[in-house]
């Protein structure tokens, strides 16, 4: 009774506030990590080098009038951030932290659910986040944030075959589409899949920064040609949240990366004897190390290049990403058959 | 099949892409440009009538406010248009300062140019990069006349001020930093490919209609038209300085581009052999105490960082204002074109097209 309500109520507790901090707290590292890169200080008034500025960021958003314009359709309107953040909080519930941690003796599966259709769950999950975006800029009834909701809705369809056709490599490599399961292959197959699988990794990581409107694929935001896109017309708290997600989603892409590309948290070469002292290490760290890897590679992008136009993006989706992706998905399963 | 509409859309005056207070209205289908209609005004401030009411010496501070990110190049014009009316002789030390100044100046206009056209595109860091090289030029001005944006740099028949003691050397040093950091820009854009992607074919002009249209400055140069009023028709100490008008061949916003970052190192050689051979003597020549042109009417342009700056004065010879005060100012005639570059393209290029023909609002509307 206790193990089967309690544990998991108290692991996805602990989850969604994890989540939470973090992605407030991503917010602060993109600021300061983008900050070096461009010679400025970034924010150091709040604590100590800034370290609170997050904290006052979200105070403001609550304090701040919330604002439904009168033309605006009012129940997609409110619907649409939620549509967008919570697909971006329950895909936590399939990606493995570590494989086991003890509790006051009690040792604990450190995933929510590690359900045997872990990766079609956050593939369908995943989806889902966009028609947020496509909804908001809709109800808005605006002109900008509509161009931005089409943007949207072709981008969705340009990236999501791509990454979808990545995703069936990985399940023809490890014969399972759990997640636990996947890491398990790697350790048995003595190697990350990012060495036998690099294009499919470059390709999911595209499709990544696609997902999730990062630059240089953050056309529905566009600042200088939207101004600000599909959420021009949001204030307040329900602007904080489609930014909340955005940074979930980031977070979710990298733990993803991580699960099927890097080992999830295995540490580096788990079947060499002679490192077995990087197994002290508890497996969620080299988790969590890795995870902020990708996450500084987002920021780096987004640092560094210009923004693609959504017709170029369409092209990449269609022209490169798919036939490689399908290319990519005829050899694994051929190299799999005869080796 | 269905029955659809244009969308109109108001892009501006308060969109953060239009360089200040322009306004474009937008015909699309789709994201595509139909059609598009560019209303200015927002920044009209009668600055050619108010010059008409001004004495000759006040002017030089109006003219600042006119191109108010390039003011030495519009102080320079100004001078030496009376200077022109008035037969003037101006002395060789001052001629050379000025050509100093103004090359300054086309760097702290590129640099901005540049940074806003990156950001434009979404290569944010280059903003800031391109900020950080202008503070430099800006910290000279700062340090040659006090003022970091509205210089009143000029005067009438020479320059109020020497250069003061060690500037030279600063600004030597400035150029030796400044051309690494012109590598550091195109490391991040020339041959990005994305960067590429987005500014090749992007708002082809061909050199014919360039002229037709009445481009100039970088935007006529991009279209391989190798007009420069510094080579054309020297002025200041231009024509004892060596230097090449880069030209650019399909143009393209790329072409547009590599013309004035190729203009950013030229700029850079100008001041380096000006400083070199920079003569001694007065800085100012004999001006009367009362300036009062004999009746009469000229033009003279000179190359501003935008374009050809152009300055019509008409002097009655008795009053001690201009009797006419016109200016073709390069931003407003290069705007011209803008309709036509954005034909057909997305809303994502209009931003970049704006960016590319480089207008100042300021300037525009006057």
């Amino acid at each position: 009774m206790m193990g089967d309500y309690v544990v998991p109520v108290l692991k996805i507790l602990v989850l969604l506030n994890a989540v939470l901090v973090s992605v407030t707290f991503m917010t602060l590292l993109e600021r300061k990590v983008i900050a070096w890169v461009q010679v400025r200080l970034g924010p150091m008034r709040v604590g100590y080098h800034g370290a609170l500025q997050p904290i006052a960021d979200a105070i403001k958003l609550l304090l701040k009038e919330d604002i439904t314009p009168v033309r605006a359709d009012k129940w997609v309107f409110t619907l649409a951030p939620i549509v967008s953040m919570v697909p971006a909080l329950i895909a936590f519930a399939v990606i493995p932290f570590d494989r086991e941690a003890v509790f006051f003796g009690f040792p604990i599966a450190l995933v929510v659910a590690d359900i045997n259709v872990g990766l079609l769950y956050l593939v369908s999950i995943t989806s889902i986040g966009v028609y947020g975006i496509i909804l908001a800029g809709y109800a808005s009834n605006s002109k900008f944030p509509l161009l931005a909701g089409l943007r949207a809705s072709a981008q969705l369809i340009s990236y999501e075959i791509a990454i979808t056709m990545m995703l069936v490599s990985i399940v023809v490599m490890s014969g399972t589409l759990s997640m636990v399961g996947i890491i398990d292959a790697q350790f048995n197959a003595r190697v990350w899949y990012v060495f036998l699988q690099p294009v499919a990794f470059v390709i999911l990581f595209i499709g990544g920064l696609a997902e999730t409107n990062r630059a240089p694929f953050d056309l529905p935001e566009a600042e200088q040609e939207l101004t600000g896109g599909f959420h021009t017309e949001y204030s307040g708290m329900r602007f904080a949240l489609f930014f909340l997600a955005e940074y979930a989603n980031m977070i979710v892409v990298s733990a993803v990366a991580t699960t099927l590309f890097f080992g999830g948290w295995l540490r580096p070469f788990p079947n060499v004897d002679a490192l077995s002292w990087l197994g002290y290490v508890p497996g969620w760290v080299w988790f969590v190390l890795k995870t902020f890897v990708f996450l500084y590679l987002f920021i780096w992008i987004r640092a560094t290049l210009p923004r693609y136009r959504y017709d170029q993006l369409m092209r990449l989706g269609w022209k490169v990403l798919i036939p490689l992706g399908i290319a990519n998905l005829v050899v694994t399963a051929v190299l799999k058959v005869l080796l | 099949m269905f029955d659809t509409t244009d969308l109109v859309i108001n892009m501006g005056p308060q969109h953060p892409s239009t360089h200040g207070v322009l306004r474009v209205v937008l015909r699309l289908d789709g994201e595509r440009v139909v059609g598009s209609d560019i209303v200015i005004g927002y920044l009209h401030r009668g600055i050619e009538k108010l010059c008409e009411q001004r004495d000759w010496a006040q002017i030089i501070l109006i003219t600042d406010r006119m191109d108010y990110v390039a003011a030495a190049s519009n102080n320079l014009g100004y001078c030496e248009t009376v200077e022109k009316l008035m037969s003037l002789e101006v002395p060789r030390r001052a001629r050379y300062i000025r050509t100093i100044l103004a090359e300054l100046q086309r760097i702290a206009s590129h640099c901005l140019w540049l940074g806003t056209h990156a950001m434009d595109l979404g290569a944010m860091t280059v903003f800031l990069y391109a900020f950080r090289e202008r503070e430099l030029v800006l910290d000279l001005f700062e340090e040659y006349c006090g003022a970091r944006l509205t210089y009143n740099a000029m005067r009438i028949g020479g320059l109020p001020l020497d250069i003061p003691t060690g500037w030279d050397r600063k600004v030597r040093a400035f150029c030796d930093l400044f051309e690494t950091k012109v590598a550091e820009y195109e490391e991040l854009l020339t041959n990005n490919r994305i960067w590429l992607d987005r500014t090749r074919n992007i708002g082809v002009i061909s050199g014919e209609d360039a002229v037709a249209i009445g481009l100039t400055g970088p935007a006529l140069r991009g279209s391989g038209v190798p007009r420069d009023v510094r080579k054309a028709e020297p002025y200041a100490a231009y024509a004892e300085l060596e230097f090449n008008v880069p030209i650019g061949a399909a143009g393209d916003t790329y072409d547009r581009y590599l013309v004035r970052i190729e203009e950013l190192l030229q700029s850079v050689g100008i001041i380096r052999q000006a400083l070199d051979g920079l003569p001694e003597g007065p800085i100012i020549g004999k001006v009367p105490r009362l300036i009062k042109p004999p009746a009469g009417e000229t033009y003279h342009a000179i190359e501003s960082p935008k374009g050809e700056l152009g300055y019509f004065i008409v002097s009655d010879g008795k009053s001690n204002a201009p009797y006419r005060f016109r200016v073709r100012p390069p931003s407003f005639c290069n705007l011209q074109a803008l309709p036509r570059l954005i034909q057909g393209h997305l809303v994502s290029d209009v931003v970049a097209l704006i960016g590319s023909i480089d207008i100042v609002v300021g300037e525009v509307d006057r």
